[in-house]
């Protein structure tokens, strides 16, 4: 049994308290602290390698931490008794590469957890996931493979089976790293919508202008640790540390 | 049927001494059909054995126990590397010597006849094979598609079975093609345990009507024609089950 949560809205959703993770004797997250509250959006930014996506990967157990500690709406993701379902059904997670399902239609694909996992009734799911499709601007598109889509296409229905879970909390990798400059956009648009709806957003990106755009809060990490965090406008007009100076003056 | 071409059959013996006896004679013919039907269940049943067998044995390939693994590799190396006519003695007068015989009211008869331990051996064969085959179809699924299903929830069953399964045995589906097409032709040397299959059939007849050649030529076309419908379907099926856009 699960210990009751006491989580109420007005505390953080998801909190990480001095989370180390090493891959072997390669330490790549250096006690990492982080809040994010319930319809906040947050973008973590920093060079490759600096362990964003170990981070990110965390929150909804992916990958397992060294130590310290990981909640999600109060409950230790990191405990050996978590429900995982439990905890996967509030935190859905995209990729950078989408990984969808290339053999099964993109209805299919969006429909698949919530009647395998969820149990839920078809009818149900089937008329939630038009509205998903709907809303990604993928109506026409709902027999189609994966394969036969073009990658930014791909991308908003791997958005659409995410929340077709109705997840508390979605968790963004890099999402528009493998996309063509013209299909960036039309994904933006679509987290854009999302966090402009309330849900809570984490946000790995290299899209500055973006991050600048639609965060409340702005994390910029380096060698496994935050080195400096705020909302945008102070991150990206006066950075205080040199390491987030110079990260800037790069990819600006 | 044979009432249509027996006189020309019939006909073709007497004038030119060609003796295709099963077109003419009624107990040969029905020997040629019985010899066809048999080598068609035989080869269903090795293929459905071999089948199960590679599907165990690459999820046993899996398993956390040193032990488990090795008796897989062990039984791979065994089969790929012994001769398959072996085999087949080795199952029929080895271990058939062995095994219990059933009273049948007054004779005995072994619990496993000629055919089941053809279907036995030959399927132990062909599942050596298919081990490897669909290990590298599993392998080749990726772990990035595995893991979109592990953060939707998906227990490590419901990934086995929506997701690797279904990817891994579209990517085996060449590889076991060439299989059962070889599994179809390694067939005929249940001819050694005298099961009554076509091989065993026909050479009983051209003893019996000293007609080699002609039997040998049916032989080889029912083989041909068996291989290019083996082949049909495979490709019919690998078709089927294409995925749309998919490695283009
Ligand atoms: N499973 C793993 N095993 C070993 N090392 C790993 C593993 N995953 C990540 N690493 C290492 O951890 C470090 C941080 O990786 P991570 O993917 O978190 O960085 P990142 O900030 O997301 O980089 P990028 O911007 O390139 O995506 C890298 O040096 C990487 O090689
Ligand atoms: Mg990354």
């Amino acid at each position: 049994m699960q210990p009751a949560s006491t989580w109420t809205p007005d505390q953080p959703i998801v909190a990480l308290r001095d989370v180390h993770k090493s891959f072997g004797s390669f330490e790549v997250l250096k006690g990492i602290d982080l809040e994010v509250m319930k319809g906040e959006v947050i973008c973590i930014i920093g060079p490759s390698g600096s362990g964003k996506s170990t981070l990110v990967r965390t929150i909804n157990g992916l990958t397992p931490v060294t130590s310290g500690s990981v909640t999600v709406e109060g409950q230790e993701v990191h405990d050996a008794k978590l429900d995982k379902l439990a905890l996967r059904r509030k935190v859905g997670i995209v990729f950078q590469q989408y990984n969808l399902f290339p053999h099964r239609t993109v209805l299919d694909n969006i429909m698949m957890a919530p009647l395998l996992v969820l149990r839920e009734k078809r009818d149900d799911v089937e008329e939630r996931a038009r509205a998903l499709l709907a809303k990604v601007k993928l109506i026409d598109k709902e027999d189609a493979y994966p394969a036969e889509l073009s990658g930014g296409q791909q991308q908003r229905v791997a958005i659409a089976r995410s929340l077709c879970m109705r997840p508390d909390v979605m968790l963004f990798d890099e999402v528009t790293a493998a996309l063509d400059p013209e299909t960036v956009k039309e994904v933006l648009v679509t987290i854009k919508e999302l966090a402009s709806d309330g849900m809570t957003c984490v946000l790995v990106t290299h899209e500055m202008g973006f991050a600048r755009e639609i965060s409340d809060r702005v994390y910029f990490t380096d060698h496994g640790r935050i080195v400096e965090s705020g909302p945008p406008d102070a991150i990206f007009e006066c950075p205080q540390d040199p390491r987030t100076r110079e990260f800037l003056s790069k990819v600006l | 049927m044979l009432d249509l071409f027996a006189p020309f059959f019939q006909r073709l013996y007497e004038t030119t001494g060609v003796n295709f006896t099963p077109f003419y004679d009624p107990y040969d013919w029905g020997r040629l059909l019985e010899g066809m039907w048999v080598s068609v269940k035989l080869i269903l049943a090795v293929i459905a054995v071999s089948m199960v067998i590679g599907v165990v044995g690459a999820g046993a390939q899996t398993s956390k126990l040193r032990i488990v693994r090795f008796l897989v590799a062990a039984y791979i190396e065994i089969f790929r590397n012994t001769p398959p006519i072996v085999q087949l003695l080795f199952f029929y007068f080895g271990l058939g010597a062995i095994t219990p015989r059933v009273d049948m009211g007054g004779w005995y008869e072994p619990i496993i006849g000629s055919f089941g331990w053809a279907v036995i051996a030959l399927g132990i064969f062909g599942g050596s094979y298919n081990v490897e085959i669909f290990r590298s179809g599993v392998d080749a699924v990726p772990e990035t598609t595995k893991e979109a299903a592990d953060a939707l929830g998906f227990s490590d069953f419901k990934i086995f079975a929506y997701i690797t399964l279904p990817l891994a045995f579209r990517f085996s589906l060449p590889a076991l093609t060439n299989n059962v097409i070889s599994l179809a032709k390694t067939s005929s040397l249940a001819y050694v345990i005298a099961v009554p299959e076509i091989t065993y059939t026909l050479s009983n007849i051209w003893s019996d009507s000293v007609n080699v050649p002609e039997m040998m030529v049916l032989l080889f076309l029912y083989y041909i024609v068996l291989v290019a419908v083996i082949a049909w379907l495979m490709g019919w099926l690998e078709r089927k089950l294409a995925l749309p856009g998919y490695g283009q």
